[in-house]
């Protein structure tokens, strides 16, 4: 535990490798300190509404946990099924002697002046556990919830679904309706153990001005499954994450998606590096962004250690504004032969073409391009709430309108 | 009243005219074949009609039903019953058959059953024109027209890349389309198709045919005769005849 302090101690200014440099001291660490609310008395009606469109539904019903942090505090937090355990990590921390050794373990510490940050100045942050062999047919609902303007808000993370187990996470971050600038940094680290499954669903719906550090590291065991689902559709300041799993053992499976919009005055750096460790893994990689005017880059890593190994990565990218910006990266990376990876990486307009080719078929101009960029997002994505849907949607009909 | 007229139709294609002075009228159940070289503007001439930005029209007048649609959107001339069937139509990446012959069926008929009358089920759940083979996107294009129902058929080289086994299929559902069965008066659609074999002739009953080159439409007559002409003589005379 020193030496882990201390390596944070070392990186307190040390910039991350990737993404616009902050100035943490900018920031306050003066957040509200709302009560545990058990049955969400304390949300407003401006509140709940700006929370559902972050798929937060406030609710214990039709959830297998829930968990909300406001700033620093936890104002919610329970298990709701058998077979699943939730509680804060600092909880966790205390009643699990094995549970230091995990953190840390996937995430380094010292990777940049962030993960220092979430180290000496914890807020908190939820410990997610599916029991071995436990099916989890509802979701458990998480919220990361900035509350007050200019907080600095640090978390860190600890999924765990052990052997046999099936776990739907759902997380939404936002802000609150009147806040629109802070800081928030995310180290999640998740364990999908032996024959497994995670299914991670994260959605930004962060204040214009707000810059968000999540530090992601995901380990699957053999025959286990990570699908992660990321969907940032509203404006944001600064985004920069490169989340990395590696598939420890023979037969997981990792496939990462994400819908990405980046509006005027967003700079989104956002990838996915998937480390293929074991014989027989597969991975996919799926990164689908708009700009609407601002910036972004999808980066995408394969990296196969292993032979046997199945990989493809898929970067699209769709400028709908005359100012944005849209990198695509892709990298594959093969250490051994016998390794099957691929990628795809497509940057561009909306082809005239296309339009017209819909709008000869009936279609006003406006629904012959809703109807191209709804083709274009159409990543699959189960058990989206349904007030998601309808975000996505509008996002959807807003996006073609600057064309 | 005819169903297509053209009045002395100048376009421009970026800095070069490529139509210079068409008049064309197609009475109502009529259908009328163009014939010429590639690169003469027969293509031109029906994108024009249907509305796309890159045809610029410099001067003329385009009238369906007796309505000015010169400066028409394409979607308002879907709407009022222009269809065209692409020659390459564009491939659009997620975005399925299915939800395009929808957009074309509305409530008139079910998109679905059409599918099915032409064993083209499969291909609803997959992206449009994405991997289609020739024939394949001819079908899609054509069962997108049924879906639409237009009162004026217009087709780019139906027949091209369509293997021999598909031939017949793609000649009944254009023969359906113009309504091949049907006597004139009761025969209400009209077609103006661009051929390069004639196959089509088999299948729909072609009125008139024309030659174009350059930009002009040189002669007209009966398709068939004016189709032997040019696997006779190809379109030497024609040049002669249009200096």
């Amino acid at each position: 535990m020193r030496q882990v302090r201390e390596r944070a101690e070392k990186s307190r200014h040390k910039p991350a490798a990737l993404g616009p440099d902050l100035d943490l001291e900018a920031f306050s660490r003066v957040g509200s300190t709302p009560k545990y609310d058990p049955d969400y008395r304390g949300f407003t009606p401006e509140e709940r509404d700006r929370l559902l469109k972050a798929g937060i539904e406030l609710t214990d019903q039709e959830h297998a946990g829930t968990f909300f942090q406001a700033d620093a505090a936890v104002v919610h937090c329970r298990g709701n099924q058998p077979g699943v355990e939730v509680k804060t990590i600092v909880e966790a921390l205390q009643e699990y002697d094995w549970l230091p050794d995990l953190l840390w373990s996937l995430v380094a510490v010292d990777a940049d002046k962030y993960t220092a940050r979430a180290e000496l100045a914890l807020d908190n942050g939820y410990f997610i556990r599916a029991l071995p062999g436990a099916v989890l047919k509802e979701p458990v609902e998480s919220c990361l919830y900035l509350r007050t303007d200019r907080f600095s808000q640090h978390v860190h993370n600890v999924v765990i679904v052990e052997p046999g187990a099936d776990l739907n996470v759902i997380t939404g971050c936002t802000t609150h309706p009147a806040v629109t600038s802070g800081l928030h940094i995310g180290v999640s680290e998740f364990f999908v153990r032996q024959g497994g499954r995670l299914t991670f669903t994260m959605i930004h719906n962060w204040g214009e001005d707000v810059h968000v550090r999540p530090r992601t590291g995901v380990l699957v065991e053999e025959n286990g499954q990570y699908i992660s689902n990321y969907i940032l559709l509203k404006p944001v300041k600064t985004v920069q994450m490169y989340p990395t799993v590696t598939l420890a053992g023979e037969g997981a499976v990792a496939r990462l998606q994400s819908i990405i919009i980046a509006h005027p005055g967003s700079e989104l750096d956002i990838g996915g590096r998937v480390i293929l460790q074991a014989p027989y893994t597969r991975a996919e990689v799926i990164a689908r962004s708009i700009t609407t005017g601002g910036d972004s880059i999808a980066r995408g890593h394969l990296i196969g250690l292993a032979p046997e190994i199945k990989a493809h990565l898929e970067c699209r990218g769709l400028i709908l504004s005359e100012k944005g910006r849209m990198y695509a990266v892709p990298e594959l990376e093969g250490r051994v032969a016998g390794v099957d990876m691929s990628h795809e990486a497509a940057v561009g307009r909306i082809a005239q073409e296309e339009i017209e080719y819909l709008m000869a078929r009936g279609l006003d101009e406006d629904e012959a391009v809703s109807t191209i960029v709804r083709g274009f997002l159409s990543v699959k994505i189960e058990g989206l709430p349904p007030a998601l849907e309808d975000e996505l949607e509008a996002a959807i009909q807003e996006s073609g309108k600057g064309m | 009243m005819s169903m297509l007229q053209v009045k002395d139709l100048w376009v421009d294609i970026e800095d070069k005219t490529v139509l210079k002075g068409i008049n064309l009228e197609i009475p109502y159940g009529e259908t009328h074949i163009l014939f010429g070289k590639n690169g003469s503007g027969k293509s031109t001439l029906l994108m024009t009609i249907m509305g796309f930005a890159r045809y610029r029209v410099r001067q003329g007048t385009i009238y369906f039903q007796g309505r000015d649609i010169t400066h028409a959107p394409t979607s308002e001339r879907a709407r009022l019953g222009l269809g065209l069937a692409f020659q390459r139509p564009p491939t659009i990446r997620g975005v399925k058959t299915a939800d395009i012959l929808r957009a074309c069926a509305g409530d008139r008929v079910s998109y679905q059953a059409l599918a099915a009358a032409y064993d083209f089920t499969p291909f609803l759940e997959r992206e449009i024109n994405y991997g289609f083979s020739g024939g394949e996107i001819k079908r899609s294009e054509l069962l997108q027209l049924l879906a639409q129902d237009p009162a004026l058929v217009m087709l780019d080289e139906p027949e091209s890349g369509v293997d021999m086994e598909n031939l017949q299929v793609v000649g009944e559902i254009i023969g359906k389309l113009l309504q091949k069965d049907r006597r004139r008066p009761r025969r209400e659609k009209s077609g103006l198709i661009i051929t390069h074999t004639g196959f089509i002739l088999d299948y729909v009953n072609a009125d008139t045919g024309y030659i174009m080159m350059d930009g002009r439409l040189l002669c007209s007559g009966n398709p068939r005769e004016i189709l032997d002409h040019i696997k006779k003589f190809g379109y030497v005379e024609c040049e002669k005849c249009g200096r």
